[in-house]
């Protein structure tokens, strides 16, 4: 049993919602209590999808329980058939009708349909939404696909976007792009925006581009080792990864890597001038292992941030993340409890979070700005404008992204320069944010400039010596930016400690920012 | 005041047939009333003992969009839990123990059954038992269901109260028991308006803290302010406690029937009665009036949805002008709705239960003007052309008596003047 306020990932049942939802003409009949039909709004509220999700679910009470639930799941698959005609159909439980060891699976196949009826083990106890989509989608290309001769020209199967995704409906359009620059086809996205039919015909590609390992490694093994089909290991997220992934593309297909940079904007506007001010900025990085990976790269060679953690609620992607935190010389945090998450942020004090819309939640709460860059997502992650994260557009995207939520660059240096100004300081919050700019009362701050109060002010917990900031020190932190106050009381602090300095005094403040100065 | 509403009408729909039909339900689980009762009882913690769909349902139905730490989490079954009964009691002990040192400050906890508790038959009575005595006096431990096999939706919100009544002290006194969750704003204007009558004392359930609770007996006078809260209804009845049965207090003439009732239980007169009703009614009749203008004549379908549903439709159809073509609810409880079943007038479809898909077949044939469903089928039925209100609005915004009958009127207005409003398409 294992308490929990918050939770990154839904069950795996809602992952192969993810995937049926994202496809046309196939169907799930899900068995499932009453009350589980609220997965319906993820897709019709979040996404805003204008169709309900393509599932039945069976609905069954608690007087169903003692007589018999499984001519309910029998009569439901047979009346979603007649009624949606699909292609084919998905059939599998959820969390409850797991227990009670109907196998959906089994009466589909008695009712004789004339499609085929995949049926889905997703072990709701085990296992959660990441994997029910990796595995739905696994499924569905095993029942569906065979190996084809392949396509005269060179095409690619897209594989990995589902509905509910993180900008996976922008980022389709993009990768299409990038391979028709390199003349290259492609045969089928799946499983959005697959039907069925398409499935069946995803063999004939020449290989795959793995979009989200996430949510279709599985499936990229299979077609690999099944249809001879190599996939792409580079995902195309950052200006760098974006020119890796089209020479490992060229590789694959024996192809000319040929790139279109003519709308890149992004690596001249981190090289402006204006953007002075995001270098060494300190960032923490939390979300799926995919675009925390990526993200990593961009925030550290292409914005010049300093990574001081990161981390992945996805254990799948565990080993993959260490082995990464290790080269960015941070401790990866493996985990999907909120608390904990929250916990590591607070320790480090980053200057800026990019994460999920949980750490956004994290960042309000401490203060600190967040630009999201992974799933769980919320209504804002699918905005109308075209706002990919991969490719030449995705680099441009996330410049604009994880820049807007920080105090702009020359706001920044006025804001040091009149920090001590009623109208125009710190507390005042960025000025494109909207909001009521807090006027700050002057003069109330008349403390005694010398160290001769009792050092009753703020302790820091540094470990084993407790360090104690003296008034004066405390009053010139102050006034020190907010945005990189935390930085300076944290060297300050290790500054004191690494020297068993017990009171921190201006004098030390200054010698930690001498000391760190770069 | 000398206007008279209009008559009731010769037939109501209380002897209508009703339509029960049964298939895939489009609803929410009682979970999702905790939502709102956790924000209601500001010292109790609600723990759901389920599984990763269970707080999948409340961070969705929550919209993530709260930002202190919630009164509520999830004990989430593992497979572990699974294999023996012991074992997930003592997990429980163990996971409840580890809550109450991280939030001191709980004096209510609820353990709350889920469909895989349920189905795993988790004795959550016994384990609420057990903790009681180990936590007493500080921490109370109750636990009801909200399961989805057991409950839809606001049926949670009863199942909770109805478990705090047994716990309540025994009294004598004469008191009068408003029953439900209502948002503060609400619940004062009615005791406001009931003191301004000279009826007292008045308590309120769920009390927004476990000291503020009072004792139950067979001189105390209840009025429900939901429609939903049957369980607890038959709980106070189990205690003795005497129902006044009144249409619900929505619209100018739900309140004025329903404050009405309980004047009459306690002799007020009728000078004294119009003399504290007479300026709210007019201001709530002016305000519906102009609320509703856009409904005047049009027609109106409900899918079942908060079990709000009859009461809504009889303000919609005697006081907005509305033609209901079928009112869905999840479930009818005759005795609770009969005094609004008696003052919709005959005509309506009245359904209970629910098959989505011939549902949905009914609500296109009948191309209503307005289509008040959940949020699952809004934006579906929206691209179709349907113009929808989505009902869970209905129970998280201050839609009771009459400072809120024109916001109540607003509510189903607003979607048909925005459909009026854009013009998405090119200049003729």
């Amino acid at each position: 049993m294992k308490l929990t306020v918050w939770t990154y990932e839904g069950p795996p049942h809602v992952g192969a919602m993810r995937v049926a939802t994202g496809m046309t003409n196939l169907h799930y009949v899900l068995h499932a209590p009453q009350g589980d039909t609220y997965a319906d709004l993820l897709f019709t509220m979040i996404e805003r999808r204008n169709h309900r999700p393509p599932v039945t679910y069976t609905t069954f009470q608690a007087r169903d329980l003692g007589a018999d639930t499984a001519y309910l799941f029998k009569d439901a698959a047979m009346a979603a058939y007649e009624r949606f005609k699909p292609e084919a159909m998905i059939v599998g439980a959820s969390c409850t009708a797991e227990l009670i060891q109907d196998d959906p699976g089994g009466l589909a196949e008695t009712l004789g349909l004339p499609i085929p009826a995949i049926p889905l083990e997703l072990p709701s106890y085990q296992r959660k939404e990441n994997f029910g989509a990796d595995e739905t989608f696994y499924q569905i290309v095993k029942a569906l696909a065979r190996p084809m001769k392949k396509t005269a020209r060179v095409t690619a199967n897209l594989i990995g976007p589902t509905a509910l995704g993180f900008r996976h409906r922008d980022d389709i359009v993009e990768v299409t792009g990038l391979l028709m620059d390199m003349g290259i086809e492609v045969n089928v996205a799946a499983p959005m925006p697959a039907s069925p039919s398409d499935i069946a015909k995803m063999g004939q590609a020449h290989f795959n581009v793995l979009m989200y390992p996430e949510t279709a490694e599985t499936a990229a093994r299979y077609m690999e080792r099944e249809f001879g089909q190599p996939y792409t290991k580079t995902v195309p997220i950052g200006v760098g990864a974006t020119r890796d992934f089209v020479k490992e593309v060229a590789q694959i297909a024996n192809l000319e890597p040929v790139l279109d940079d003519s709308r890149l904007r992004m690596p001249w506007y981190s090289a402006s001038v204006d953007s002075t001010y995001l270098t060494g900025k300190r960032v923490f990085l939390f979300g799926d292992g995919t675009h925390v990976a990526a993200c990593a790269r961009i925030a550290r060679d292409e914005m010049g941030f300093e990574v001081v953690g990161m981390g992945c609620y996805n254990r799948e992607q565990a080993r993959m993340l260490r082995g990464l935190a290790k080269e960015y010389g941070v401790e990866a945090l493996i985990t999907d409890d909120y608390l904990e998450v929250e916990g590591r942020i607070e320790e480090l004090a980053p200057e800026m979070i990019l994460g999920t819309q949980m750490e956004r939640h994290i960042g309000k709460r401490l203060g600190i700005p967040c630009a999201v860059i992974s799933a769980p997502v919320h209504v804002q992650d699918f905005p109308a404008r075209y706002s990919p994260q991969m490719g030449i557009e995705g680099a441009n995207v996330i410049f604009d992204t994880w820049v807007h939520p920080l105090v702009m660059g020359l706001e920044e240096h006025l804001l040091t320069m009149f920090r001590e100004d009623f109208e125009f300081h710190d507390d005042a919050g960025a000025s494109h944010h909207g909001g009521k700019a807090k006027l700050r009362e002057m003069g109330i701050n008349a403390t005694s400039e010398t160290e001769t109060k009792t050092p009753e002010s703020v302790q820091a917990n540094t470990g084993p010596v407790e360090i104690v900031w003296l008034p004066a020190a405390e009053k010139e932190l102050k006034k020190i930016p907010f945005f990189v106050r935390g930085k300076a009381k944290r060297n300050t602090e290790t500054f004191a400690s690494e020297r068993g300095v017990q009171e921190i005094s201006v004098d030390t403040l200054y010698e930690a920012k001498a000391h760190y100065a770069r | 005041m000398t206007e008279q509403f209009a008559p009731p009408p010769s037939r109501g729909c209380s002897n209508t047939p009703v339509l029960k039909e049964r298939g895939q339900h489009e609803v929410f689980c009682g979970l999702t009333g905790i939502i709102w009762l956790h924000r209601k009882m500001q010292d109790a913690f609600f723990l759901v003992v389920g599984s990763r769909t269970c707080a999948h349902l409340l961070q969705s139905a929550a919209g993530v969009m709260i930002f202190a730490e919630p009164r509520f989490a999830t004990a989430i079954l593992e497979e572990t839990d699974l294999a023996g009964m012991a074992d997930a009691q003592q997990e429980l002990d163990r996971v409840v123990s580890e809550l109450l040192e991280r939030r001191p400050d709980i004096k209510q906890l609820f353990l709350v059954g889920s469909c895989p508790s349920e189905v795993i038959k988790l004795d959550l009575a016994k384990a609420a038992e057990r903790m009681s005595a180990q936590f007493a006096p500080n921490v109370r431990v109750l636990s009801y269901s909200g399961s989805g096999i057991e409950t839809t939706f606001t049926q949670g919100e009863d199942a909770c109260l109805a478990a705090m009544v047994p716990v309540l002290p025994q009294t004598d006194a004469r008191e009068l028991l408003l029953v439900g969750a209502l948002p503060d704003i609400v619940e004062e204007q009615a005791v406001g308006l009931l003191e301004a009558m000279g009826i007292g004392p008045i308590r309120v359930l769920p009390a927004s803290r476990v000291n503020d609770e009072y004792g139950i007996g067979p001189n105390t006078l209840y009025a429900l302010t939901q429609p939903f809260l049957t369980e607890t209804h038959e709980a106070l009845q189990r205690r003795g406690a005497n129902h006044i049965a009144a249409p619900f207090p929505f619209g100018e003439e739900g309140t004025t029937a329903w404050l009405r009732a309980i004047a009459d239980q306690f002799g007020v007169s009728d000078a004294k009665f119009a003399e504290v009703t007479d300026a709210p009614r007019a201001r709530a009749r002016k305000a519906v009036a102009q609320a509703s203008e856009a409904l005047r004549g049009k027609s109106v379908f409900f899918f079942p949805d908060s079990q709000l549903e009859i009461p809504l439709a009889r303000f919609l159809t005697r006081e907005c002008g509305m033609d209901a073509i079928e009112v869905g609810a999840p479930f009818i409880h005759k005795t609770v709705m009969a005094p609004d079943l008696d003052l919709l007038a005959e005509g309506p479809t009245i359904a209970e239960g629910q098959d989505v898909d011939k549902q949905l077949d009914r609500c296109r044939d009948a191309r209503p003007d307005l289509t008040v469903c959940g949020l699952g089928l809004a934006n579906p039925l929206e691209a179709e052309g349907l113009t929808t209100k989505w009902a869970i609005e209905l129970v998280f915004t201050p839609v009771h008596f009459y400072e809120q009958a024109g916001d109540l009127a607003g509510l189903f207005s607003r979607p048909m003047r925005r459909r009026d409003l854009l013009k998405l398409e090119a200049a003729e």
